[in-house]
């Protein structure tokens, strides 16, 4: 009788879980890798072919974008855990205790809010009759408005802006658990900051550090509004040439291939990333 | 350095002129964006040319404040429905993939643990594309082969909910296991020796212990389908989402009626971030 329940309750509980993973994640996924391998031939059929990863390789326009939207991916990386690392510490180490929680909410609000409206309000301060430009006209450092939007800088910053929470947290929560006692005994003993900083905070951080960096690289490399409008026509991001094959040429077959290498980069760096720093995905996700 | 040891004062100013700057970073654009949603100007851009409200609430020929903004206010609603049954069924597979992983064992249990995060790691573009390739394939195969057309494969509402539902699933499961582990299996134990069966214990006993992370869970689902736009960018039909109605927007030309529509959205998103930590300190 228990044991009938036992069976039951098991099959109540994977039977929705399997279907979901399966019919949404895997088998979604399967079609995009085979979608890839074939092109349409004269005849309006789909037949085998490698033609679309080819197409990819013998384009430079093609393998340059997908090159830079890697490099740039790791350089928004790099830039948010220079900007966070600071934040996260001043926060959990320096900051009287009893304004550690209002710093806290204040530090995680703006990033509840659509990352359309983010990016919305960095273009009315940046773009040539925003505000930014306003001021300065006003204080007389300037005297022809500057178009600040779609240049790479700023689609940098704004790369970095919408991904910063992701590394924040999860730093300020392995900074927590860094006992103060270590670094007062480094200090005792002579240490200065730069030591303790390279000796005791980032090795003790880096499960966090690289937690955040993976979560910051995936998102930054998959995004498609930030770099589409602060970055405007020469932004040049791989998710828009995904996108431009799917929706304006309509040619699916090339957009999966795309799509496949883009999971690829994806599914490297996140796999380095684990590997090198000898942490495990579930781990991380905790 | 830390709050317990001495520090020089330049040390000290530096940082926390560091930390203002920071903040200040991260709240410029959005109150840039409230400020310009009040001012009596065609354009959201400064001179301040005083205050109005009629970005909201006007109807007239030149300017059309949100609420009689009809175009914006249906791909609202759309949005409110679209982010309703995503997390209504978030939540439960959600659930039924904590008690899986917490509680019962099975073969392939770590496998499939590594699929039920994978979500996580796959960039949102590229779900949406394979969702919207798979639903395609299975239309067309249900068209040849039965002559069946079915609505649910073709790019739109349901296939939205679907896509949002496939990523927001795993944060479901992620926020319910962890409070599951907490839970007291004695509690299960008392209850069957008393007669009660597995069903009756989960109903009872462990939805009501797991309620607060339900109710956060909830309203992370919530905001993050309602605010989705690399998923359902590629899967939306003639139904357009908030994010996707505004995207289109402000690429070509924006006007203050964006900015009536973030200062309302900045609110409502506050509200429920507040609401959602008062749970979540009340939970612990």
């Amino acid at each position: 009788m228990l044991k009938g329940q036992k069976r039951w309750g098991l099959f109540f509980f994977l039977a929705p879980v399997v279907l979901w993973l399966f019919v949404m994640i895997v088998l979604p996924h399967i079609d995009l890798l085979i979608m890839s391998f074939r092109i349409e031939n004269d005849e309006g059929q789909q037949i085998w072919s490698l033609k679309n990863y080819l197409n990819f390789f013998e384009e430079p326009i093609y393998w340059l974008t997908f090159a830079r939207t890697a490099i740039y991916s790791i350089l928004v990386t790099f830039l948010t855990f220079v900007i966070a690392l600071p934040v996260a510490f001043y926060i959990t180490k320096v900051v009287k205790p009893k304004y550690q929680g209002f710093l806290l909410v204040l530090l995680l609000l703006p990033f509840w809010v659509s990352e359309l409206v983010r990016v919305y309000g960095w273009m009315i301060l940046l773009r040539e009759s925003g505000v930014i430009n306003h001021f300065l006209l006003k204080a007389g450092l300037l005297k022809q408005p500057i178009e600040m939007l779609y240049r790479d800088s700023t689609m940098i910053l704004g790369l970095v802006y919408t991904s910063m929470l992701f590394m924040v947290v999860p730093i300020i929560s392995v900074l927590d658990s860094l006992d103060n006692s270590l670094i007062e005994a480094a200090y005792d003993l002579g240490a200065n900051m730069w030591t303790i900083l390279f000796k005791i905070i980032i090795p003790h951080a880096t499960p966090g550090i690289v937690s955040g960096s993976i979560v910051v690289f995936m998102l930054t490399l998959g995004n498609y509004l930030t770099p589409n409008l602060m970055g405007g026509k020469n932004s040049l991001w791989f998710t828009e040439q995904i996108y431009n094959q799917f929706i304006a040429s309509f040619n699916w077959n090339q957009g999966s291939a795309f799509g496949f290498l883009l999971l690829v980069l994806s599914s490297i760096v996140v796999w380095l990333g684990l590997k090198l720093t000898r942490q495990n995905l579930k781990k991380v996700v905790q | 350095m830390i709050r317990t040891l001495p520090t020089s004062k330049t040390y000290n100013r530096c940082f926390k002129l560091y930390i203002v700057f920071y903040f200040f970073f991260l709240f410029a654009p959005l109150f840039v964006t409230c400020v310009l949603a009040f001012n009596d100007s065609q354009f959201p851009s400064l001179p301040w040319k005083g205050f109005t409200l009629e970005w909201f609430t006007a109807n007239l020929p030149q300017r059309v404040g949100i609420f009689n903004d009809q175009i914006n206010l249906d791909s609202i609603w759309v949005s409110f429905r679209v982010a309703f049954f995503v997390t209504l069924l978030s939540l439960a597979v959600g659930t039924c993939a904590s008690f899986l992983f917490e509680q019962e064992d099975f073969r392939f249990k770590q496998g499939l643990y590594f699929l039920m995060l994978a979500p996580l790691v796959v960039p949102g573009v590229i779900l949406g594309i394979s969702i919207l390739l798979f639903s395609n394939t299975l239309g067309t195969h249900f068209e040849t082969s039965w002559n069946l057309d079915v609505e649910l494969f073709r790019p739109g509402f349901w296939l939205v909910v679907l896509g949002q539902f496939s990523f927001i699933a795993t944060l479901v499961t992620l926020v319910v296991s962890a409070r599951l582990r907490k839970f007291d299996r004695t509690l299960e134990e008392a209850a069957m020796n008393l007669g009660a069966n597995r069903f009756e214990v989960i109903w009872h006993i462990t939805l009501k212990f797991l309620r607060p992370a339900l109710i956060g869970a909830g309203a992370v689902a919530f905001l993050m389908s309602f605010e989705n736009f690399n998923t359902t960018l590629f899967l939306v039909g003639y139904e357009a989402t908030l994010p996707i109605n505004l995207y289109l927007q402000v690429r070509d030309g924006s006007t203050p009626v964006i900015n009536a529509i973030s200062f309302l959205l900045i609110v409502g998103t506050s509200l429920l971030a507040l609401l959602n930590l008062y749970f979540s300190r009340k939970s612990k």
